[in-house]
């Protein structure tokens, strides 16, 4: 029906990523006019941008529905992960000011890359059909790979964004050979109709089908670092700009897996039991790697990103659970890990000075004597990310753990928990560096807290606490949106 | 004369598939492993539209356009990330970009 192309209401549970593409576009035109006046503007009009798509997914969410014919569907799990997104892209700006100006690269490509690349990771999690799926992987995928080697005069940002790209396009190709052989054997590729085909009399061959979601979890499970497709992780946090391993650890990681509980709850949970096996195999081999390669490294980037690799081990143990419990587990963690490891990278950003010179563990020495209140939220995020009571890390692990107790997986659960006792050394490590050590020559070097850093390590610190200590407030939003569209 | 269905285009497109993988997985040369990604992403094409044909319903062959769109994309920023590269480095053998341990 061409007169029915898009309707108000279709529009309406569009707006988050329309507001956010405009913007990019218009602060690429008003580049040449705003140059030469501030070089903040960029930041505080991607800052307005991105509060605007807040509140635009926010409006969505309250006339939420399908939109495009079903292609979107804007429901409560969309929306949390589409806020969650956002909010990663604001956390990802407040340090970025400090970082550019330091580095001297303040052009407005870099946040219009932010905007678009947020946008895409909105329409991802909306998703509803796997042609949506794949524009949304890709519009946020492209972007991440130009934001990785975004300081193209560092070798360093050269290579990071070279692999990035090289592996994600090949895990894209991957899934996308993936998605044409679910086309053929169910002649539809909206989820919803997929999931009827499959559960439905006459199902297509459970080999092809099976091939067909090995191959889109090869692609997923690249895009969430997920052993064995991890390798690439610490290259790219390692050599990208610190604010941009940020955002690639929470955004786009957030934006995959809503993807990857959306696809695997939806359509693919007739063939449940067939895929358990992988995603289980998958979440072990992940916290063991990232576990025990964090143990060894020295650079704090790759310590994070070795970490990173084991909480998505972590969410995979929530998808492995196979229920709603644990869909709202893994979001709730989802959240609580942005906030930390955002306001974790945040630190480190402060920290690196000129040319990111400083990115070694014992760097961080006697931190505490020199910026008290940069040391204390920095242990507020580590003891997160080990799991501390009173931290959102906590009661993430615990739900995800829980979760799979109910669905029996007492062997995965037993070794996650050995996991974090493994992981809580690596992190502990930079406790005792921060607190117990005489400053070094880069703690001696530090600058004063900019305001913007002072937000970016004063915002997540409160979400964090805030998820610790009011948990159930999120949680029970996840649980109400857990139940997805079968 | 044999009559070509769907099952030999899966065939060229599974073979088109592994010689990109086996490109992807042995060349040193990244242009020649962005082409092997072309080769996987043309292999898709191919699926996508035979399946089309086969189940009479065009929304293969719009997801084609799709994928042929973001090839292109990918081309553009792969190459030009490519190029920030070599000025740096000098070099397009992957082998020799090791600044950070893979």
């Amino acid at each position: 029906m061409p007169g029915n192309f898009a309707t108000a209401s279709d529009v309406i549970r569009f707006l988050p990523e329309i507001i956010l593409a405009v913007m990019g576009t218009l602060l690429m035109i008003l580049d040449p006019l705003l140059h030469r006046r501030s070089s903040n503007a960029f930041g505080h009009l991607s800052i307005l941008a991105l509060a605007g798509a807040l509140g635009g997914a926010i409006y969505a969410y309250l006339n939420g529905g399908p939109a495009f014919g079903g292609m979107l569907m804007v429901d409560g799990f969309a929306t949390f992960f589409g806020v969650l997104v956002i909010v990663a892209g604001i956390l990802t700006i407040l340090p970025s000011y400090r970082f550019l100006a330091r580095q001297g690269a303040e052009t407005s490509e870099y946040h219009a890359l932010l905007l678009f690349s947020v946008a895409g990771q909105c329409l991802m999690v909306a998703a509803n059909d796997l042609i949506m799926v794949f524009i949304g992987l890709e519009i946020s995928s492209i972007s991440s790979y130009i934001l990785a080697g975004y300081l193209r005069e560092d070798k360093r940002a050269n290579e990071a964004s070279l692999k990035y790209f090289l592996l994600g396009s090949f895990a894209t190709a991957f899934f996308l050979y993936g998605v044409a052989l679910i086309y053929g054997s169910t002649g539809t590729i909206n989820l919803a109709g997929v999931n009827v085909v499959l559960s439905g009399p006459g199902a297509p061959s459970l080999v092809f089908v099976g091939v067909a979601a090995a191959l889109m979890f090869v692609g997923l499970g690249f895009k969430v670092s997920a052993a064995p497709f991890q390798v690439w992780t610490p290259d790219v946090y390692q050599g990208a700009p610190t604010p941009i391993s940020a955002f690639l650890s929470a955004g786009p990681k957030a934006a995959a897996f809503a993807v990857f509980l959306r696809i695997f709850t939806t359509a693919f949970a007739p063939i449940g039991h067939g895929w358990e096996p992988l995603v289980w195999a998958s979440a072990l081999l992940s916290m063991t790697i990232g576990n025990f390669a964090a143990l060894q490294q020295s650079n704090i980037k790759r310590m994070l990103a070795y970490s990173s690799i084991a909480h998505a081990g972590y969410v995979l143990v929530a998808l492995t659970a196979r229920s709603e419990v644990g869909t709202a587990a893994a979001m709730f963690y989802l959240a609580a890990y942005a906030f930390m490891n955002i306001g974790a990278f945040a630190v480190v950003s402060h920290l690196s000075g000129k040319g990111e010179r400083y990115q070694n563990i014992e760097d961080f020495s006697g931190l505490a004597q020199k910026q008290p209140l940069a040391a204390a939220m920095f242990s507020i995020f580590l003891l997160s990310l080990i799991g501390v009571p009173l931290t959102g890390g906590f009661f993430g692990k615990f739900y995800i753990f829980k979760a799979a107790l109910e669905s029996h997986l007492v062997w995965l659960t037993v070794l996650g928990l050995l996991n974090s006792a493994v992981a809580a050394y690596y992190y502990l490590r930079i406790l005792v560096m921060m607190y117990m050590r005489e400053p070094a020559e880069a703690t001696e070097a530090v600058e004063p807290l900019s305001p913007g850093l002072r937000l970016a390590l004063i915002v997540p610190a409160i979400g964090t606490l805030f998820l610790g200590i009011f948990p159930n407030w999120v949680l029970d939003f996840a649980g109400k949106s857990s139940v997805l569209l079968k | 004369m044999h009559p070509i269905t769907t099952v030999d285009y899966l065939c060229l497109s599974a073979a088109l598939l592994l010689i990109g993988t086996v490109g992807v997985l042995t060349r040193r040369n990244v242009v020649i492993i962005l082409m092997s990604i072309e080769l996987i992403l043309n292999a898709v094409n191919i699926n996508l539209i035979a399946f089309s044909r086969a189940l009479e319903n065009l929304g293969g062959q719009i997801f084609a356009i799709f994928v042929i769109t973001d090839a292109v994309a990918e081309a553009a920023v792969g190459l030009g990330i490519l190029i920030a590269l070599f000025r740096n480095k000098e070099t397009v053998q992957a082998d020799e970009i090791d600044l950070l341990k893979w």
